[in-house]
């Protein structure tokens, strides 16, 4: 890659920084925005039509949290993850943006659309006193519902588009997203389990503003609202539970099919099937336990306790995180399918920057050949460049870590070995990305971890020292043969 | 192809190899026309946050102070998440059209970079609380909470501004890069604090200028800002709007001077003047409204308005065309290396594609194993001594294992699958390493 290098030591790059941002988002957008937002337009309808004005305080009560929490850690969440891969992987977000823009521009436009509704639609909820202004701000609600449903399908295209294997190379096509096999599994599984979390969500805020009370008319009390609330809830959660179901088996047996067009080799496969199996477990028991918690429901309001919805809750929250791995999992060692490793390198560079070494060609690296006394520096520049979007020196997922289990913490390490592993590696692990350097690149970087091994130094990023610009190669790198 | 030398440190990175979406020009005039949309609102939400601030502190002495400030505040909730939802846009054609000094400017000031995400969610969370809790929190030492609620909230709001103008200036002077040691260094290099003044002036102006137009309106109810009249409210924010844009005849100098060198043109200046020029116009508008009587103010307004947005206009193009000419060199640089690195790139891969594909030497192959199995010392999997005894005139055995390995040693990590080499290549390094184990014992 040809950008300085963010790193930060101890966390392998950053990737755990866009995942705990990424995962964040996703786990405010899928219960509130996708869930709640249409069960609680539902109850602003049926309070309406029904003259419950109960039911429509209640739903703006809860609303105003689900306001809050959108419009501040949800927003900012889902920038974030841009944000953080613009440091973290810049290659990858440059490039993306440059072939999916249209995709990415249509997203922005359905997310002005959404962040404007959801702003008109609560802050104006109280000024719709008369019938025929209270149908129009129903409207607003129905038209947010969807836009947010859109927003997720979009993203989800976007999302499957990087890892369509092979494909993408040769169409470069938007719409080849939409045919990928997992797209309709994935987006239908993130819409039921969303309507789900959302229930529980709506539910558990109930009991909040359901609290006894006195000056309440026979009929309307805070118990009959509980009442009412859970009895329907637990409606939305049985119902979206068999669509959960349905859609996450879909998704569990498409996904080998996509994985062996991606890896036929077994070492990936292995991790995977481990992957594979517990997703469907976890699927299982979150189905149960979200059933057991909306037949309860069905029975009696007060038969499940506040502190009970949290399970479901946890068990939802568990189980899109461990789909939310599947994406990283099939990606590698791809972070653009079949086009770039994810250490920014092209497919159709690897060669010649394995024949003509990785640093003559950096940008931001201190040295442009390898030498005796400035083997460790050009190794250093080799780790950045080659290594540092997914691993540490010491920390997170650090090479030392590696290193020490396959050669031991109390024996010395053999260099030209070392060399040797680095770059095969890709052979036997299939997941890295082949080494894109040449030989003495590689026997440069093992002095490099050969040091940190022996002094445990940490290597900072470009933020904090700043980045050194190597001399400028002689003449420009123009061979005779592709002279006309 | 170079315009004018570029310093000798000045980094000159390949560009990615893929064309744009769009033609340059067309996401150019996007980035500026997006770039105003969005930064309008973040004007108003950060010279709305100040003004709130402001008339609060003014209200423990005089009650209808406070009110108008928890009437303006009412106006941020909205404007904040237009500020948000509006800067993808720029953001989107900022990172297509200058996408190498972009992403390094990011990376450059990494930590602030990675800081706006928290920072700007709390600084959204306090904002709401100090909405929310305007009445409930009124009273003694909660109202002084309240208060700093507020404050800490607008010190975030107009921190946030100044990590995306480090960002914005840092991009401009590649030359400079070597020098910067993470946010704070950055700051020192091109004009980033008088870019910094003049922005949140603009903030205040704009704010002025909109809560006249917003307190002023036939729909404003006036209830809800008692003890003031609707033409007071819009001379209070005339005022505003009109002493902070003279004061930008200073600042506005002041950063134009400041501009390193390297982006300064004769168009620059012709944008600019005339923006000035437009901006003098719409100055005496704004004082001949602040001498009419109660009865007449107000009737200017949606002059003031156009030319105002022709002024932003003149003062966004021409912060383009700095940047334009700023960087056009190093872009021209990159655009020669990107093309080099690929002509270079093809010539070696079309090489490679005419030479005939070389069968692998058992030798060349057995460098799969060699990283683990070592002759005579145990690295990572036994040495081929071991292996030639337990194999010993059995290289199908070895074959068979190496397809799918089991695990025999508990000291050892399993040996990972080495199917995609192929039977007959197996097959081969099988027979070396028995060849080899033997000569070793």
């Amino acid at each position: 890659m040809d950008f300085p290098s963010f790193y930060m030591d101890h966390l392998a790059g950053g990737r755990l920084i866009i995942g705990l941002i990424a995962s964040l988002h996703v786990l405010i957008n899928h219960p509130l925005a996708v869930g709640a937002y249409p069960l609680l337009t539902w109850m602003e309808w049926w309070a309406h039509k029904n003259n419950r004005p109960d039911i429509d305080q209640l739903a703006y009560k809860i609303t105003f949290i689900v306001f809050i929490v959108t419009t501040t850690v949800g927003a900012m969440t889902g920038v974030g993850i841009w944000l953080s891969t613009s440091l973290f992987a810049p290659f990858a977000i440059g490039s993306l943006l440059r072939v999916f823009f249209w995709g990415w521009f249509a997203e922005w436009l359905v997310f002005i659309s959404e962040v404007g509704l959801i702003l008109w639609w609560f802050l104006t909820w109280k000024k719709a006193n008369t019938p025929e202004k209270k149908r129009k701000h129903i409207k607003i609600g129905v038209a947010l519902s969807i836009m947010s449903w859109l927003t997720m399908a979009l993203i989800v295209a976007v999302l499957g588009f990087m890892m369509k294997p092979g494909e993408w190379n040769q169409t470069r096509a938007f719409w080849d997203a939409m045919t990928n096999p997992l797209y309709a599994p994935q987006l239908g599984f993130r819409t039921f389990i969303a309507l789900m979390m959302g229930a529980v969500f709506v539910w558990f805020a109930t009991f909040f503003f359901t609290k006894k009370k006195r000056g309440y008319e026979q009929g309307t009390g805070p118990r009959q609202l509980r009442n009412w609330v859970v009895y329907r809830m637990s409606h939305v959660v049985l119902v979206s539970l068999l669509g959960t179901y349905l859609f996450g088996t879909w998704y569990w047996s498409a996904i080998p099919e996509t994985m062996k067009a991606n890896s036929s080799v077994a070492l990936l496969t292995q991790e995977f099937m481990s992957w594979h199996g517990q997703f469907q477990s976890l699927l299982g028991w979150t189905i149960l336990v979200f059933a057991a918690i909306g037949l309860g429901g069905l029975g009696s309001s007060f038969l499940i306790p506040r502190w009970a919805l949290l399970i479901p809750s946890l068990m939802g929250i568990w189980l899109l995180g461990h789909f939310e791995r599947a994406r990283e999992f099939m990606r590698k060692p791809w972070v653009i399918g079949e086009y770039m490793y994810s250490n920014g390198v092209h497919k159709d560079e690897l060669a010649f920057l394995q024949s003509e070494g990785l640093l003559k060609h950096a940008t931001y690296a201190k040295h442009r050949e390898v030498t005796e006394a400035n083997k460790v520096e050009c190794g250093k520049d080799v780790f950045m460049l080659a290594c540092s979007r997914c691993h540490s020196t010491t920390g997170l997922n650090g090479v030392i870590e590696k290193f020490t289990t396959m050669y031991g913490a109390d024996k010395d390490w053999d260099s030209s070995g070392m060399a040797l592993f680095i770059q095969g590696m890709h052979q036997t692990r299939t997941f890295m990305p082949p080494f894109p350097g040449n030989d003495k690149e590689a026997e440069a970087l093992v002095a490099f971890i050969q040091q940190v091994r022996a002094t445990r130094e940490s290597l900072p990023g470009a933020q904090s020292t700043g980045v050194v610009v190597a001399p400028p190669t002689a003449p420009p790198a123009m061979t005779a043969s592709s002279q006309p | 192809m170079t315009m004018i030398p570029l310093l000798a440190n000045t980094p000159i990175p390949r560009d990615l190899p893929l064309p744009l979406p769009l033609p340059e020009g067309v996401l150019t005039v996007l980035l500026v026309i997006f770039f105003l949309v969005h930064i309008l609102f973040v004007n108003l939400m950060v010279g709305g946050s100040v003004l709130v601030t402001f008339f609060e502190w003014l209200g423990r002495k005089d009650a209808r102070w406070d009110r108008l400030a928890a009437a303006i505040g009412r106006t941020i909730t909205v404007n904040k998440s237009l500020a948000v939802v509006m800067g993808i846009g720029p953001l989107l054609c900022i990172n297509l059209v200058y996408t190498m000094q972009w992403y390094s400017a990011n990376t450059l000031t990494g930590h602030a970079w990675l800081m706006i995400v928290p920072l700007v969610i709390l600084a959204f969370l306090l904002t709401y609380l100090h909405k929310y809790k305007w009445e409930s929190w009124s009273q003694g030492g909660w109202k002084w909470l309240h208060q700093l609620v507020g404050l800490a909230a607008t010190l975030l709001l107009l921190f946030v501004p100044l990590i995306f103008l480090a960002n914005v200036n840092l991009m401009l002077f590649p030359g400079e890069w070597e020098k910067v040691r993470g946010f704070f260094s950055s700051l020192s290099i091109g004009n980033v604090l008088p870019r910094y003044l003049h922005f949140i002036a603009a903030s205040l102006a704009m704010t002025g200028l909109f809560l006249a137009g917003w307190f002023g309106r036939e729909g404003h109810e006036i209830e809800n800002t008692p003890g003031f009249t609707r033409p007071e409210l819009r001379r209070i924010f005339y005022k505003v709007a009109a002493y902070v844009t003279l004061a930008q005849f200073v600042f506005g100098p002041l950063l134009l001077f400041t501009l390193p060198a390297a982006g300064i043109t004769t168009q620059l200046y012709i944008i600019i003047v005339s923006g000035a020029l437009v901006g003098l116009l719409t100055l005496w508008l704004l004082f001949r409204e602040l001498k009419s009587g109660d009865d007449r103010i107000g009737r200017s307004y949606v002059q003031i308005c156009v030319l105002f947005s022709f002024v932003v206009l003149g003062m966004g193009s021409g912060r383009h065309v700095y940047r334009q000419a700023a960087l056009a060199p190093h872009q021209a640089e990159i655009k020669e290396r990107t093309v080099h690195y690929a002509a270079a790139l093809a010539a070696f891969n079309k090489q490679r594609a005419a030479a005939p594909p070389v069968e692998q030497t058992p030798e060349q192959l057995f460098m799969n194993c060699a990283a683990c199995h070592a002759p005579n010392v145990k690295l990572v999997g036994p040495p081929l001594t071991e292996i030639a005894q337990i194999y010993a005139g059995n290289p199908d055995g070895i074959v068979a294992w190496a397809k799918a390995p089991g695990k025999k040693r508990p000291e050892l990590p399993q040996m990972p699958p080495m199917i995609h080499l192929g039977e007959a290549n197996l097959r081969k390094i099988a027979e070396l390493m028995l060849e080899k184990g033997k000569a070793a014992q």
